[in-house]
């Protein structure tokens, strides 16, 4: 039976909702909260910010990640910048604009109560960031330094060189660590997440696997906080960590937790093209290089000159010529369009056409090289160690790759997902990117998330719950470590031929053709044939090496691959049931006569969030109406 | 390009070791180093032999999961990588590659290239932080800081801990990796109020994990993936004898 979700949207004018509604919430008092114990899966921004907040209020907190230190998430990673609108720049920035962009650049599929939080919370950060000593960018006056970032017309992204979510994530590692030392938090790495304990419908607890000794593990608590990324690694080439998974939420999502919005998936225009199929993972290069380099390509299809050959008036460019309002900087899925579009029609550059070029030749003719330098320099010499191209004198070439997930757990203005119990924050969840996330906003969303939403809400929901005293001798953790062990065994006992990673490539060379960047209904269909043809070989024909109980690298590999297996067919479903086309989810029977997106608001102005019925079965869907009362949602325009 | 490999096979820490020599043959010069691993590796699997075990995540040089000693040297040659930024072009086709995990006392084999720098957390936990809250932090803009003093305390910070630096170093000293924390937060206003306390503790958890000590030759240096330099050693020096002789 289909049912519409509620939200919990506190009531009251959008810009009071949440300082009156944290008001008003209950609290735990200071000396009950050690009584209570709380599970914070995943140490990037979101799980870091809210374990050490969390251990900083007096709770008990166990801490858990797969790498062997907190300090590796893969929010490490993120380059370019977090957004926040302090207008230091006097350009007319404003809550009420972050909020805007962040709504239109989401193509309207986000909720407005959520994104305007974040938006407001985006100023704390900064303040919270400083105040841990994260090196931010400076002006020779002292004060913070901002640049310019994709789907905005001010300039209120605040930057660390080219590691701004390195710095911030080593913030939140210290406050964490800090926490560990005063006992509050207690870490356990090198442990993967294998199954949710519920209990009489609560979230109480998880079983993961220890990968040192292949242990399982189960451990109990009041709340069950999941902070452990995205998906993108469904394509098997992405800008993600190798080990970034779907493991965790799909696990949960097994156990009843909705799935909201699957098929939204960012493609990232500025990522080093694929150049084997010996390939691993895809490099990005920040969307901050947008800001001075130009995207262009030779005029005429088939032009193989060297691209300093190619005269001003014979070159394309093509995001200047179509956007002239933002030009290069578009936001991502426009961008990353308009690059497949003029490399579908034999105008894309380098070995097998897939790319297009990122010239940096104006820039240094205007600001020196210098300037260039000291901005990207780091981003420079990453492109040069890979390629062995000279991007100060030959144009960078580039081309879309997926990046980050929109999609996630489905949650309420709490951050609690349909379980009672379960927390969702960061990536992992669907929240407050809608159908396409502006750069810049995931490190913003997943420190808002952990330091300023989560701890205020999970003591509204302590207050409130009356949570049996339990211990892991309860038969629902027994039965979910029966399932993680038969799991296990199951794999080993397949003894096929073919490995994990010859799957994982596999399945995501079929979605990246067939659910991309762009998608068709034919497509999607064939998916829905191939995807479990292929689930059906893999546990036919997998070869799993070595045992459960060691340290098992092959292991750990094959379980996320038959998880992303699972999944893929709901992202899949998610894609044919959407029939329009916003933000990345681009359909290419729903489009606009100029080929941009043609959202349907009137069918599809929800938040698709999915129950799961069993492997191969339908699920089924439930509905969050998206309902906006103070922006008139409209075609985007960039134009 | 094919290449021979001697890679380091252990299976715990209490285990003995050896060096097991395999053939890497028809290697892309564009694979990287750990892609040259995953080819070994998909070879082996698919025999049903146990793959070689390293660590390895953000394979873009970050994330400071990765490094092992490729022919004697922390992340192999060239300067300023790690091993997922080493790219086979830059050895000989043919060559004899030497793979094997950092050594060190405090980091003990987990299996194969596989190491424990848990002992780097501990380090961390002792100081390696400001003591804020979240919610008390006063508006960003309120306290300036110098350019010059903000870009050295980021040449500092961007130490990934990966290890590198230990391994290099004959003493196994874990000099670089503290000195590079706390010269980050000393060199920052924010950092100031707790720097004497901060710099004795986290100098006591290095030497209690059991580290050795630094003899001032800079092998740490040469091989820092993020290019730290020693003067911040200097600087952790001069916090360490400040917070010792001056007392407030």
């Amino acid at each position: 039976m289909d049912t519409t979700l509620d939200a919990k949207v506190p009531s009251g004018p959008l810009e009071r909702k949440w300082s009156d509604y944290k008001s008003t919430i209950k609290l735990v008092a200071p000396a009950n909260k050690r009584k209570y114990t709380l599970i914070v899966v995943g140490t990037g921004l979101a799980g870091a910010s809210a374990a050490a907040s969390l251990g900083e209020l007096g709770y008990n907190v166990l801490s858990f990640c797969f790498q062997d230190s907190p300090r590796r998430a893969h929010s490490i990673a993120a380059q370019g910048g977090i957004n926040a609108a302090k207008n230091y720049q006097n350009d007319g920035d404003s809550v009420w604009r972050l909020f805007y962009d962040t709504i239109k650049g989401g193509d309207y599929r986000s909720r407005e109560a959520n994104v305007y939080r974040l938006a407001e919370l985006s100023v704390n950060i900064i303040d919270q960031c400083v105040a841990q000593g994260v090196p931010f960018a400076r002006e020779y006056s002292g004060v913070l330094a901002n640049r310019s970032f994709g789907g905005a017309q001010v300039s209120r992204t605040f930057y660390a060189r080219g590691q701004t979510g390195q710095q911030l994530l080593l913030g939140a590692y210290g406050a964490l660590m800090r926490q560990v030392a005063a006992g509050r938090v207690r870490l356990f790495p090198r442990r993967e997440m294998l199954e949710l304990v519920v209990v009489d419908g609560v979230a109480r607890g998880i079983v993961v696997r220890n990968l040192v000794d292949g242990k399982l593990e189960s451990y109990v608590a009041d709340a069950v906080c999941l902070a452990t990324g995205g998906y993108s690694n469904v394509y098997f080439l992405s800008t993600n960590a190798k080990g970034c998974n779907v493991t965790a939420i799909w696990r949960a999502h097994r156990k009843g937790a909705f799935f909201a919005n699957p098929c939204f998936t960012q493609i990232h225009p500025t990522c080093i093209p694929v150049s084997g199929d010996y390939q691993s993972k895809l490099t990005l290069m920040s969307e901050s290089l947008r800001n001075d380099g130009r995207v262009w390509v030779p005029k005429q299809a088939g032009d193989r000159r060297h691209p300093n050959q190619i005269p001003e008036a014979e070159r394309d460019y093509f995001l200047e010529r179509k956007y002239p309002a933002y030009g290069n900087l578009v936001p991502r899925d426009v961008a990353s369009r308009s690059i497949k579009a003029v490399c579908d029609e034999g105008r894309g550059v380098g070995p097998g056409g897939r790319g297009v070029y990122l010239d940096f030749a104006d820039a240094i003719k205007r600001d020196g090289r210098a300037v260039i330098e000291q901005k990207y320099g780091n981003l420079f010499d990453m492109y040069y160690e890979i390629t062995g191209e000279n991007a100060y004198e030959v144009p960078m070439r580039i081309y879309p790759a997926p990046h980050y997930t929109m999609g996630g757990l489905w949650v309420d203005y709490n951050l609690m997902s349909n379980l009672p119990g379960l927390f969702v924050l960061g990536e992992a969840n669907f929240s407050d990117h809608g159908a396409n996330r502006l750069g810049a906003s995931a490190l913003m969303q997943g420190l808002a998330d952990g330091y300023f939403i989560l701890p205020v809400t999970i003591g509204g929901y302590l207050a409130d719950a009356r949570l049996p005293k339990l211990d892991t001798d309860h038969a629902a953790f027994k039965d979910a470590e029966r399932e993680a062990a038969a799991r296990i065994e199951k794999l080993l006992a397949v003894r096929g031929k073919r490995t994990v990673d010859s799957f994982h490539r596999e399945l995501g060379l079929l979605l990246w053709d067939k659910c991309g960047m762009s998608r068709n209904e034919t497509g999607l269909k064939e998916l829905l044939e191939q995807i479990p043809a292929l689930r059906e070989e893999f546990w036919r024909d997998v070869t799993v090496t070595g045992s459960a109980g060691t340290f098992n690298q092959v292991l750990e590999r094959a379980g996320r691959v038959a998880d992303f297996l699972e999944f893929a067919e709901l992202m899949v479903i998610d894609a044919l049931e959407r029939r329009e086309s916003c933000g990345a989810h681009f359909r290419e029977e729903y489009q606009t006569e100029d080929g941009e997106a043609l959202r349907n608001d009137d069918l599809y102005a929800y938040v698709a969030a999915w129950e799961f019925t069993g492997v191969g079965n339908r699920p089924i869907l439930h509905k969050e109406p998206l309902i906006f009362e103070y922006v008139k949602p409209t075609q985007r325009s960039y134009k | 390009m094919d290449f021979i490999l001697k890679v380091w096979r252990q299976n715990g820490p209490d285990a003995p070791g050896r060096l097991v020599t395999y053939e890497a043959t028809n290697i892309p010069p564009e694979a990287s180093f750990l892609e040259m691993l995953d080819i070994v590796n998909a070879g082996l699997e698919a025999r049903g032999e146990d793959p070689i075990a390293f660590e390895h995540d953000c394979r873009e040089g970050i994330c400071g999961s990765c490094g092992m000693m490729i022919n004697g040297r922390p992340h192999g040659p060239g300067r300023g990588i790690t091993t997922c930024q080493l790219y086979m072009r830059q050895f000989k086709d043919g060559q004899t590659i030497v793979v094997e995990p950092w050594r060190a006392k405090a980091f003990p084999v987990i299996k194969d290239l596989v190491v424990d720098r848990s002992a780097f957390d501990r380090i961390i936990a002792a100081g390696g932080y400001i003591s804020i809250n979240t919610g008390s932090a006063p508006e960003a803009n309120s306290i300036l800081v110098p350019k010059e003093d903000a870009d050295l305390a980021m040449d500092a910070a961007a130490c990934i801990g990966c290890g590198a630096c230990v391994a290099a170093c004959k003493n196994a000293s874990a000099m670089l990796f503290v000195a590079a924390k706390v010269a980050h937060l000393a060199l920052l206003p924010q950092g100031k109020p707790e720097r004497r306390r901060r710099v004795l503790a986290m100098v006591a958890a290095m030497d209690a994990e059991g580290f050795g000590n630094c003899t001032n030759e800079g092998e740490c240096e040469a091989e820092c993936p993020k290019n730290i330099s020693i003067a911040h050693i200097a600087r952790l020096n001069r916090e360490y004898l400040r917070a010792k002789f001056f007392s407030r």
